[in-house]
């Protein structure tokens, strides 16, 4: 009975009740196995910190400011939120180049909707205008997307054909829609959805929200361990988790501060001040943007998503196809309905993206979302997600998008020439998913 | 005895043709409770083929399936497996980016009283079985993909077993496993045998198949041999069956068989 007792003791490899406790190298090494943070993601956001500072020095300083940070979270929106649904399909080794004409045709069928058609029924300025808009461009959305999965999972004609007929035909559905006429403005509630100075929640909300965010934060640290304990499993140290507890909520106040830190324009507040009665007082009234609805709607998809790709059957199809999808299917999930699902949830990204893009243009145009495709995919293929499938997630795909956008922001801000812009960004693509090869060679 | 009660599965005239290939052709044998058939034959005889057309993972172009006497249908892995029916696949058929429970509930997944995924109920259970099937297993965390050949099958062999199956498929279970989990599948069969399961066992193991099964059926080029009871026939006629089609006295001939000049 002695020799099992041997044999663990030399055993290198640590039981997962000693996992924590087992490394002896160094801090970081220690606080990495003791958190089960994931190392990728860290990565990805010390890249994003480096682009962050590297821009912020060579602007002369302007790049990290609550101005500047704000606007790069509203336009970072339409991209996140389609690159969420974009995480779905190239996990299912699949791909969908139409997105941008999607959003393009969407947008079109949105804005005519409240510009043209809807106010021969509830007059304009009516509040089901919003709400009847974005609701018909939803299940718009979710026809097409459909659609687009119906002939690639039944017909099995390739995903890649299907959408690049998606990109040509629906770029020109939307032209067709108004045979190209643009048309605004869009309705103001609507319009609340493009982010611009009323469209932000203010400070007190975005405080709420952030107290809100850090509830749900150690409520989730707290119940994920009391589950563990009910099953015996290994639990992480306490310190760790108090220091994740402590790293996120840190992270989310941060945010919201900076968003409270920007502040609406000295003129508009002063108009804003006038018509209600407050008294401007000594140095100007100070009113704070918050945080943007536009991004508000971004985390909110991000949640949803993450959500239904990990706790959800349906997710768990998902990451199930992309591994193997022969074997998913003789395990007897329905993987055609599946896909047509993913489809279907793309093309309803695609509508929310178009309002968004709608609104913060306050006007539908056929040419909304034209390479929208390219930076999507890029968003999701930077954040993580592997072209040979089963493997990917939302909040990465949400970081790819920010890394991407805030290449552009900064290019601009510093002057750089659009092809310049396009090079860099090509060649960026590149390296990063280079880089993530090397990643996942040496993590095997 | 057992040849009076109604048989668990009967498969009728089956045929199954990849183009030209003739991958099963008219091939006809059953299977009764708490029976294990073993099916040997060689490389591309046709026997995967066979019993993927009884888990549904491909449709056959002639034949009938019975379940308990009544035809059924089965047109995909879903039919199959509402009738009870689970498979463990030659080519395993995990899947690759998701760990053990993940794979062992994937399409019968827990959860919770929200509606959720419950992935610490499903490791709980994973732990449990995978317990007594490999006692060695300690890997719940790592996506399947990274695990050993043995490993992998005992996850598919975990997925099969777990869900009471009534009609047990093992296409080559213990080709990748090594000698201890080996004797533990084994173990497992007869266990399941005396639960009153029935199991299709292929194996090019003839010492296993001889150990396990109660009565062996012989393919050759996709034809049936014949089926003889283990204990009326010798490991030699066996292999003549398989090598020569020649069918000793003792088995039933099928239409495969070389009939003596
Ligand atoms: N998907 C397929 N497409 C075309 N031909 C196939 C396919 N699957 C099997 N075959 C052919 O059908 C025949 C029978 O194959 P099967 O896999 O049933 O053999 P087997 O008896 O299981 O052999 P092994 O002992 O090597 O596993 C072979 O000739 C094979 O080439
Ligand atoms: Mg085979």
């Amino acid at each position: 009975m002695s020799a099992p007792n041997i044999a663990t003791k030399s055993d290198p490899v640590p039981s997962s009740q000693n996992r924590a406790s087992h490394a002896q190298s160094g801090p970081i090494r220690r606080f990495l196995n003791a958190t089960e943070l994931d190392t990728r993601m860290l990565g990805m956001i010390a890249a994003l910190a480096l682009v962050w500072v590297g821009f912020h020095i060579f602007s002369g300083g302007v790049f990290i400011t609550p101005r500047n940070l704000w606007n790069l979270s509203v336009q970072t929106s339409s991209t996140a939120v389609m690159a969420t649904g974009m995480v779905l399909i190239i996990v299912t080794r699949n791909i969908d180049l139409s997105v941008g004409s999607v959003l393009g045709v969407l947008g079109m069928i949105m804005g005519v909707m409240q510009a043209e058609i809807l106010p021969q029924f509830i007059g304009f300025g009516s509040p089901l205008m919003w709400i009847l808009s974005l609701a018909i461009g939803l299940a718009a959305g979710a026809a097409i997307g459909a659609l687009h999965g119906v002939i690639i999972a039944y017909l099995r004609v390739p995903a890649f054909i299907v959408t690049l007929g998606g990109y040509l035909a629906w770029r020109g559905a939307a032209w067709w829609v108004t045979t190209g006429r643009t048309v605004a403005p869009m309705d103001q509630a609507f319009a609340l959805m493009g982010g611009g100075t009323y469209g932000a929640i203010g400070s007190t909300a975005s405080w709420v929200v952030a107290a809100f965010v850090c509830a749900v934060i150690v409520w989730g640290l707290y119940s994920g361990r009391k589950q563990r304990r009910r099953f015996n499993f290994p639990l992480r140290p306490i310190w760790a988790e108090v220091t994740l507890g402590v790293l996120a909520c840190a992270a989310t106040l941060a945010a919201v501060w900076v968003a409270n830190s920007y502040e609406w324009p000295s003129r508009v507040a002063a108009r804003y001040a006038q018509a209600n009665n407050i008294p401007i007082p000594e140095g100007g009234l100070f009113i704070a943007h918050g945080i943007a609805v536009p991004v508000l709607i971004m985390l909110g998809v991000a949640v949803l998503m993450t959500f239904i790709s990990m706790r959800t059957r349906f997710g768990r199809y998902v990451f199930a196809m992309g591994g193997n999808p022969e074997a998913a299917e003789l395990a007897g999930i329905n993987t055609r309905r599946v896909t047509v699902m993913i489809f279907t949830i793309m093309g309803m990204l695609c509508a929310v993206s178009g309002a968004i893009t709608t609104a913060r243009l306050n006007a539908a145009t056929n040419a909304a979302g034209t390479y929208d495709e390219m930076f999507v995919i890029a968003a999701a293929v930077i954040g993580g997600t592997s072209f040979n499938g089963g493997v990917g997630t939302v909040a990465g795909a949400v970081l790819g998008a920010l890394v991407m956008q805030s290449l552009k922001s900064g290019m601009v801000l510093m002057g750089v020439d659009t092809p310049l812009q396009n090079i860099v960004v090509g060649i960026v693509l590149v390296v990063a998913v280079w880089l993530d090869t090397l990643y996942r060679q040496r993590a095997k | 005895m057992l040849e009076k009660a109604t048989p668990l599965v009967e498969l009728q005239h089956i045929k199954l043709a990849f183009g030209g290939i003739h991958a099963v052709d008219d091939v006809s044998i059953d299977l009764y409770p708490g029976e294990v058939v073993g099916i040997v034959g060689h490389n591309g005889a046709g026997k995967s083929c066979l019993i993927k057309v009884l888990s549904g993972a491909y449709q056959r172009d002639e034949g009938k399936i019975l379940i308990e006497g009544k035809e059924a249908t089965i047109n995909n892995p879903r039919d199959a497996k509402a009738y009870g029916i689970e498979t463990i696949y030659q080519t395993l058929a995990v899947a690759d980016n998701v760990d053990a429970a993940a794979n062992l509930f994937l399409g019968r997944e827990l959860k919770t009283g929200w509606g959720t995924l419950d992935d610490v109920a499903m490791e709980a259970e994973t732990r449990k079985i995978m317990g007594r099937l490999n006692p060695n297993f300690e890997r719940f965390k790592t996506p399947v993909v990274a695990l050993s050949g043995g490993q992998r099958q005992s996850v598919a062999i975990a997925r099969a077993i777990y869900f009471n199956a009534r009609i047990l498929i093992m296409d080559e279970p213990t080709a990748a496993l090594g000698p201890q989990e080996t004797q533990q599948v084994g173990e497992l069969i007869r266990q399941l045998k005396a639960d009153g399961i029935g199991i299709f066992l292929i194996s090019h193991d003839i010492h296993d198949v001889f150990d396990l099964s109660d009565r062996v059926a012989v393919m050759k080029n996709g034809r049936m041999v014949g089926t003889a009871r283990t204990e009326d026939v010798t490991k030699d006629e066996v292999l003549g069956m398989i090598i020569l089609g020649k069918c000793p006295p003792a088995a039933v001939p099928g239409p495969g068989a070389i009939v003596d000049a």
